[in-house]
């Protein structure tokens, strides 16, 4: 398929980048890593009229860790993620979803930002983000505001920036507790069927692929914190879930996968 | 013969593949990668329907567009090919119904992806959005969508003038009391139904065409990506009446094609009538999810088969039925697929008594024609399967009953009930080498000790025993089968003024690697370095003479000639040495390249001034011609019938139903080989694209007939990722047919993989009580078929 005809600029940082974006309104659209937004472009279910190029703003792609928070900038790949020392000791749960995702050529293209900006329901990293509790800075005409990852997913693709923001900076604490990703799917470069995220014991827990957005687990949060088992917790994965029927799974088999998966993920994360 | 590795012989070893580093680097061309000075693109407009009345085609928008120059309408276009509608080469049947196929549809769309209307625009983009902006005024009909459905009494038709959605039936029962009587005297009957669902063949490359026209003297020069540039170019003469001596056909680098490209497509046969019309290179590149309707797509039969055993579970005859989707129109061999498997329903048994029927019915999808196997894979699928459930039946292991029924090793030549000849065989033999390779004690004890914990990960064993008809194909065969040509191959070696050779093959590779193995053949028989030997096909300027590549013809049939031409180029070789050395021709041998008086390698005459000799023709016999070329045509005297074990072992999550092949043992006997590094391959391809179809691969279609799978995030072609650890091995029965001793492998893997795979799920499930699964055997399929067997939700 052959995407409609399209504007190309060079951002040269991310203020610039953030002026292109107010300049032109909703016809523009950042390119970061582009492999979720040239595959829509190509399905023509995206038309942008203008692309910022973001992807050569190398200042933004950094993991650093100071004071129990780790800090990571919105360029920065699926495969720095999967390959950082320093996450693998600060929040491991990241390195090893990133290592999850897609294939490695995604990985050496897609970007952290990228993938939470897009907000697909079927996408791992955002789950993580989303368990971690984590922070999502955004860079606008007046500049940074943070955003709770709680907050920032609002709809299928759909997250709380505004048309002339831009993610530059993804913080999650430091994370102890055990932590585990389940991503259930049927080719090893595929989007979850299913995946579960549980951070900090059971403290965190998030389902991909089970609603309009990545979604929160709170009863099962709720039922670990009151001292229920693996088992049981994972019993209430799917309560008030309206998960999507696709060729893959629909929606009961989805739920059944949510049980199945949050019960593996909450007992490797150490909830008995 | 033998066939070694021998570091002196090149047959039999793992040469690397010639064509591998122009692959590799980008090198090579594709037909996208080409252009010529003033080319026109094609776009085309694709029914959004299954099934239609064209009420009107608008282009109004899209010639608004920047780069768009026309829009056509089928009616529009119908005066470029007049009568001539795109061939169907298989009328199996003298009252088979093929319906006019025109390559743009005038009055009625007769599935979602039918062409309807033509953009022509000065690039890609332009066509691309011009197609997508002509509207097409529909008014919609029924669509026929399930073959059960399409043959039910009042279904909708596909073709109303033909007043029924039967193309045909085509029996084969050599002897019907003898079936009904075995039938009626069996111990043990089984009796089961499969459904083999629609593929998408998904070829790396999807198809290409330039058309360019020679205008000053009325030629035509036509690239494709096609696996039969030489039909083609038949085909393409026959249906626009261009006279054949002006027409050239050329496949350049073709990304493979899975028998997908074995067709004569719409797409080619309008740019060659638009291009000689014009009089200017028209062009037309098929996209992606363009190729999930366009391209014809495999399989799509309804199975019912039984066979009749005895109370030990030898079997004594096998009754199959069979509905064969045949989708909206006959391409070029789609009736001819069922046929090709309507021969081996009784696998490689031997079975005394045959009854097979197909009738083969049209709905209103994608037509379907030859894919990987085409009709062997879903004949041993059934066999396979139901020996699986004869063996639960009777009480035995699955390598029980097969070894109760195979055919013995000393009955070769063995004429099989549905009337072939087997060639060579020893399929017990194969079988045990697959057992003691797949270590199947520890794997059952496993599976024992997995089943008696009740875990939530059961293992299961599937076997499968395949024999194929491969070498297509003896042409009076074919003739006797009402195939519009012959089986036969032809192969030039051509000998160069300073000794380097080249050989021209009418077979057509397209990912197979013949560049490497035909040089292999030849460099051996004239003692010198492949690469000294240049290999040229896929134009039918170079190569006039051909019927290309399917059906695992290439070594077996293309091959052959290659060999036999190279006996000629040795028999003349051998009369200029005999003259040079004043020697009697048969006291001479050929010996490391050089002929020498037998035992005397003081006096020799090397090839190469041979060669020489026979380009100056100074001193050559009396009357002999001059220079060094042999041209062979083989047809062969017989089928091939390469056969083998697979064993597949999966392990099944029961709490959600996903596969894992966690081992997988092929043992094949393909006679013998050439490079055996490219049989391998062949076999790893072949297992991935059977396991597919068993686990991942499904052309969806909704009630309406729309297709749902229409690019490769929805159309589950696996990826290395998936592939399971193949374990490989041969075990080798020359097949006497032709001198070489070689069978073909390009579609064993296929043919085997997918009841291993399906029969070693059923295994791991035989504690829930499933006794069969649908294809693909998905995770949600498995975990259905579980819970259901338990009588719990579903
Ligand atoms: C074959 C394939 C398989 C894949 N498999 C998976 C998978 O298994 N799991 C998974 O999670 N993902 C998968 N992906 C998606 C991949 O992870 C994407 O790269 C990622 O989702 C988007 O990141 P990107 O940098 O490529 O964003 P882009 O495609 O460049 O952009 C995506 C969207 O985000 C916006 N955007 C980008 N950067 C920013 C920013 N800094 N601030 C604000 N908006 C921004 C863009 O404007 C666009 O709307 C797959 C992709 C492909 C092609």
């Amino acid at each position: 398929m052959i995407p409609a005809s399209f504007d190309y600029e060079v951002a040269e940082s991310a203020e610039h980048a953030v002026s292109l974006l107010a300049e032109h309104g909703d016809e523009a659209k950042l390119l970061a890593g582009g492999h979720s937004l040239i595959p829509m472009m190509r399905f023509r279910l995206a038309t942008p009229t203008v692309l910022v190029d973001v992807g050569r703003l190398d200042d933004l792609r950094y993991i650093n860790s100071d004071n129990g928070t780790v800090s990571i900038g919105a360029l920065t790949r699926h495969s720095e993620l999967e390959h950082s020392a320093l996450l693998a000791e600060s929040a491991p749960l990241l390195a090893s979803v990133a290592a999850l995702v897609g294939d490695p050529s995604v990985r050496h293209r897609g970007t952290l930002g990228g993938t939470l900006a897009h907000a697909d329901p079927a996408s791992d990293l955002p789950a993580a983000v989303l368990a971690l509790g984590g922070t999502i800075v955004a860079r606008g005409p007046g500049g940074d505001r943070e955003i709770a990852a709680t907050d920032f997913f609002a709809g299928y693709f759909e997250s709380a920036l505004a048309d002339d923001e831009m993610i530059v900076e993804v913080r999650v604490a430091a994370s102890a507790g055990g932590w585990n990703y389940q991503k259930f799917n049927r080719r090893a470069q595929d989007w979850a069927i299913v995946g579960v995220a549980v951070a900090e014991e059971g403290a965190g827990v998030s389902l991909v692929n089970m609603g309009s957005t990545p979604v929160r687990a709170s009863a099962v949060e709720a039922a670990v914190a009151a001292g229920a088992s693996a088992a049981d917790a994972a019993a209430v994965a799917a309560e008030g879930l309206q998960p999507p029927s696709d060729l893959n799974a629909d929606a009961d088999y989805r739920r059944h996968l949510a049980r199945v998966f949050t019960e593996r993920a909450l007992k490797a994360a150490g909830v008995a | 013969m033998t066939m070694t590795d021998d570091p002196a012989t090149h047959m039999g070893s793992h040469r690397l593949r010639r064509e591998d580093p122009a692959l590799l680097t980008g090198e090579a061309q594709f037909i996208d990668d080409m252009s010529l000075h003033g080319e026109i693109w094609v776009g085309i407009v694709r029914s959004t329907e299954a099934h239609a009345t064209i009420l009107g085609v608008d282009g109004s928008a899209a010639l608004e567009i920047d780069g768009v120059t026309e829009v056509l309408s089928g009616a529009d276009l119908a005066p470029l090919w007049g009568e001539g509608a795109l061939p169907c080469a298989w009328p199996v049947t003298d009252d088979m119904r093929n319906p006019a196929h025109l390559p743009v549809a005038t009055s009625i769309a007769k599935y979602v992806g039918d062409a309807v209307a033509v953009v022509l625009a000065d690039s890609r983009y332009a066509a691309a959005d011009g197609a997508a902006a002509v509207s097409v005024d529909y008014d919609p009909l029924p669509a026929v969508v399930d073959i059960e459905a399409a043959v039910a009494e009042g279904a909708p038709l596909v073709h109303e003038d033909l007043g029924t959605n039967e193309s045909y039936t085509w029996p084969l029962i050599p002897d019907p009391d003898a079936v009904d009587e075995a039938f009626a005297n069996a111990a043990v009957v089984v009796g089961e139904r499969y459904v083999q669902q629609r593929l998408i063949p998904a070829p790396m490359e999807p198809r290409g065409v330039i058309a360019a026209p020679g205008v000053a003297n009325g030629e035509l020069t036509l690239y494709s990506a096609t696996q039969i540039p030489h039909i083609l170019k038949v085909m393409t003469a026959v249906t626009l009446g261009i006279p054949e001596h002006k027409i050239r056909v050329v496949a350049p680098s073709v990304g493979g094609g899975f028998g997908c490209k074995l067709n004569v497509y719409a797409e080619e046969i309008l740019c060659c009538a638009l291009a000689m019309d014009r009089g200017v290179p028209v062009r037309w590149t098929e996209s992606r999810s363009e190729a999930a309707t366009a391209t014809i797509q495999g399989r799509g039969q309804v199975q019912h088969i039984e066979l009749a055993a005895d109370a030990n579970g030898k079997v004594q005859a096998v009754r199959v039925k069979l509905l064969a989707d045949m989708g909206a129109y006959l391409q070029l061999v789609t009736p001819g697929v069922p046929l090709l498997g309507g021969f081996l329903y009784h696998g490689c048994y031997d079975i005394a008594h045959y009854s097979f029927e197909c009738t083969s019915v049209f709905t209103n999808k994608t037509p379907t024609d030859a894919y990987r196997g085409a009709g062997r894979p879903e004949a041993t699928y059934a066999i396979e399967r139901a020996m699986d459930s004869l063996a639960v039946a009777v009480g035995v292991t699955p390598e029980e009953i097969r070894s109760r029924n195979f055919i013995a090793a000393d009955a070769f030549p063995y004429e099989s009930c549905a009337g072939l000849i087997f060639d060579s065989g020893d399929y017990q033999a194969v079988l045990d080498k697959a057992v003691e390779m797949a270590d199947l004690q520890s794997v059952r004890a496993e599976q024992a000790r997995r089943r008696a914990d009740g875990s939530n990960r059961q293992i299961g064993v599937g076997f499968s025993s395949y024999v194929e008809m491969c070498g297509l194909a003896p042409s009076r065969v074919l003739a006797s089968l009402n195939y519009g040509a012959g089986g036969w191959e032809a192969a030039t070696v051509r000998v160069l003024p300073t000794a380097k050779v080249q050989v021209i093959t009418g077979s057509t590779p397209h990912g197979q690697g013949h560049e490497t193995s035909w040089s292999m053949i030849v460099a051996d028989k004239l003692g010198i370095d492949p690469d000294d030997i240049e290999v040229l096909h896929s134009d039918t300027a170079i190569s006039p003479t051909g019927l290309d590549t399917y059906g695992s013809r290439s070594l077996s049939v293309g091959g052959t000639a290659v060999f036999m031409a190279t006996d000629k180029v040795l028999d003349k070789a051998r009369l200029i040495a005999a003259h040079q050395l004043e020697a009697n021709e048969d006291d001479l041998e050929y010996v490391d390249g050089a002929f020498q008086v037998k035992g005397t390698p003081t006096a020799a005459v090397p090839f190469a001034a041979i060669a020489f000799a026979a380009f100056t023709a100074h001193d050559l016999p009396d009357g002999m011609e001059p220079n060094l070329e042999a041209h062979v045509t083989y047809d062969p005297p017989n089928f091939t019938f390469p056969n083998g074990t697979h064993i597949a072992v999966v392990e099944v999550d029961t709490d959600t139903g996903n596969v894992d092949i966690v081992d997988y043992v092929a043992v094949d006997d393909c006679g013998n080989q050439v490079n055996p590094m490219i049989v391998e391959g062949q076999v790893h391809g072949g297992v991935l694209q059977g396991a597919a179809q068993a686990l991942y691969e499904d052309a969806v279609y909704n009630e309406d007939g729309q297709i749902v799978t229409v690019n490769l995030g929805d159309y589950l072609v696996p990826s290395a990722a998936e592939a399971p650890i193949y374990r490989v091995a041969s075990h080798v029965t020359p097949s006497p047919t032709n001198p070489m001793g070689v069978k073909g492998i390009g579609e064993a893997g296929t043919i085997a993989a997918t009841p291993a795979v399906i029969n070693a799920v059923v295994d791991a499930l035989r504690p829930t009580g499933v006794t069969d699964v649908t294809m693909p055997a998905s995770p949600q399929t498995v975990w259905r078929a579980i819970n259901e067997a338990q009588g719990g939700a579903s």
